[in-house]
């Protein structure tokens, strides 16, 4: 826990976000509006006697008294266990059905699934990891969850090809980049045990690759929505700062209804552009959930 | 015939429309796979019209709700939905799913209990007055009918076949 003291500087309650890390994280699932609808998943886990309490700010999420998947709206792919900050990149993405999509670092597939419900399971939704593995795992969520419209892909993000997608630009893109994780801290509280500063500095470097190759795929005037689970600036304002340089692209404005803080510009000597403020800062202490970043770009040329 | 028409394992070939135009003697062409489910279980072409379909490996089809240019060499496209090998094609746990619900004929409803055995991947005696072979299991959730996969009727008997990966005991 040590290492995010070096936060205290950009957290106002520092005290009640350590409190808040130190919390196991409530059990979440989101609905799959491929196969059904909220109410219906509701009163069939209710019928199993499982607590169902909604989460305010989302229409298809419940927070479960118990795990969730031994019952049978599990079975049928009615749900699909996801923590609640999970859910914020794809609702900022928020593509319509018939679009060209790219989930970027896709596996296990919580974020593409929902995507490919966002968009009706119509269109092309290309999904991709290096990890053969962790694409086993991608896949059959995506199968139970009914999901017909995902392409999956193993390649390197930032080498990413259209070439089998007819070279044509996608329509957006989401970015939810590898990263250190700290904001896991609730789910798996030994993720800082071997938290060094040179992985945060070396990962960087990979998340600002893919996110570069993200903003060249999109056609001008699409979106990419990039995203973290972790704290560390260096691993999210120093990486939209240093694409903004690089590529045509801006921050913009975005809606998100849990309490959150902007985009920090300075931190330990560093300076970012100002836009970052754009950009949303989830603490664990704001709504009792995992730590998250997240920010939406336009594409400009 | 192409060397990149045909089969390695690891490339997705779009169904032919044209029969002539089979990379091997036993690919289904597209309209095959389309009467084949209206045919077995009423899920009529209408509702699968969106779809493309397209072969990896011999005799294992994937339904894909986008297209692209054929062949493609990725890890998955859509859903991998019936297998054409034999002389039963038997449609896959997560096709009827996800299209079960259209089914009009070789549908099995079973009971909570019957329900129950069934996703543990129990074989079990069940009256069925209908054809053999490949059936969608059903049964009744929160007020819907939900399939829950396939099981293969012979003898009197319906025997699950719930991959042991989704196998639960519920």
């Amino acid at each position: 826990m040590e290492v995010l003291d070096r936060y205290e500087p950009l957290i106002d309650d520092f005290e009640a976000f350590r409190a808040a890390c130190e919390r196991p994280l409530p059990s979440v699932v989101r609905v799959n509006t491929i196969k059904t609808e909220p109410e219906t998943a509701r009163a069939a886990l209710e019928a199993e006697g499982i607590g169902v309490e909604p989460c305010g700010w989302h229409a298809g999420l419940f927070r479960l008294d118990t795990q969730p998947g031994a019952n049978w709206p599990y079975y049928h792919g009615w749900l699909h266990g996801q923590e609640e900050v999970s859910v914020v990149p794809a609702t900022v993405l928020d593509p319509d059905p018939g679009d060209r999509v790219w989930d970027a670092c896709a596996a296990p597939g919580s974020k593409t699934t929902q995507l490919s419900a966002l968009m009706d399971d119509r269109g092309l939704l290309v999904a991709t990891d290096n990890n053969l593995g962790r694409i086993s795992a991608l896949r059959s969520n995506a199968e139970r969850l009914g999901v017909t419209n995902v392409a999956v892909t193993r390649e390197d993000a930032r080498n990413h090809s259209l070439k089998p997608w007819e070279a044509k630009a996608y329509d957006a893109a989401l970015v939810d980049v590898p990263c250190s994780c700290e904001g896991t801290i609730r789910k798996n509280p030994d993720t800082l045990d071997e938290w060094t500063l040179e992985h945060v500095e070396g990962i960087a470097g990979t998340q600002k690759g893919i996110l570069r190759r993200a903003v060249q795929t999109v056609r001008e005037g699409g979106h990419v929505v990039y995203s973290t689970c972790t704290f560390a600036p260096e691993e999210n304002e120093a990486v939209l700062d240093h694409v903004l340089g690089a590529e045509d692209c801006r921050l913009v404005e975005f809606d998100l209804p849990l309490d959150h803080v902007p985009g920090v510009t300075a931190f330990e000597g560093e300076t970012f552009d100002e836009s970052v403020r754009k950009a949303k800062r989830i603490y664990p202490h704001h709504n009792d959930t995992g730590g998250f970043f997240c920010a939406k770009l336009e594409v400009t040329g | 015939m192409s060397d990149d028409r045909e089969h390695d394992g690891q490339t997705f070939v779009r169904l032919p429309t044209d029969p002539d135009d089979r990379i091997h003697e036993d690919q289904p062409t597209r309209d095959e796979v389309l009467d084949w489910w209206d045919e077995r279980f009423g899920i009529g072409r209408d509702y699968l019209a969106d779809y493309t379909f397209w072969e990896k490996g011999r005799g294992k089809v994937w339904a894909f709700h986008a297209d692209t240019e054929s062949p493609v060499r990725v890890e998955g496209l859509g859903m991998s939905v019936l297998r054409t090998r034999g002389d039963h094609w038997k449609p896959t746990t997560n096709a009827v799913q996800r299209f079960g619900h259209r089914a009009e004929r070789n549908v099995i409803d079973l009971t909570r209990e019957q329900a129950e055995a069934f996703v543990a991947g129990e074989d079990q005696e069940v009256p069925w007055d209908g054809d053999w072979g490949y059936l969608i299991a059903t049964h009744d959730i929160a007020g819907e009918t939900e399939p829950l996969g396939v099981g293969l009727y012979l003898h009197g008997e319906l025997r699950s076949q719930i991959p042991k990966g989704r196998r639960r005991d519920l």
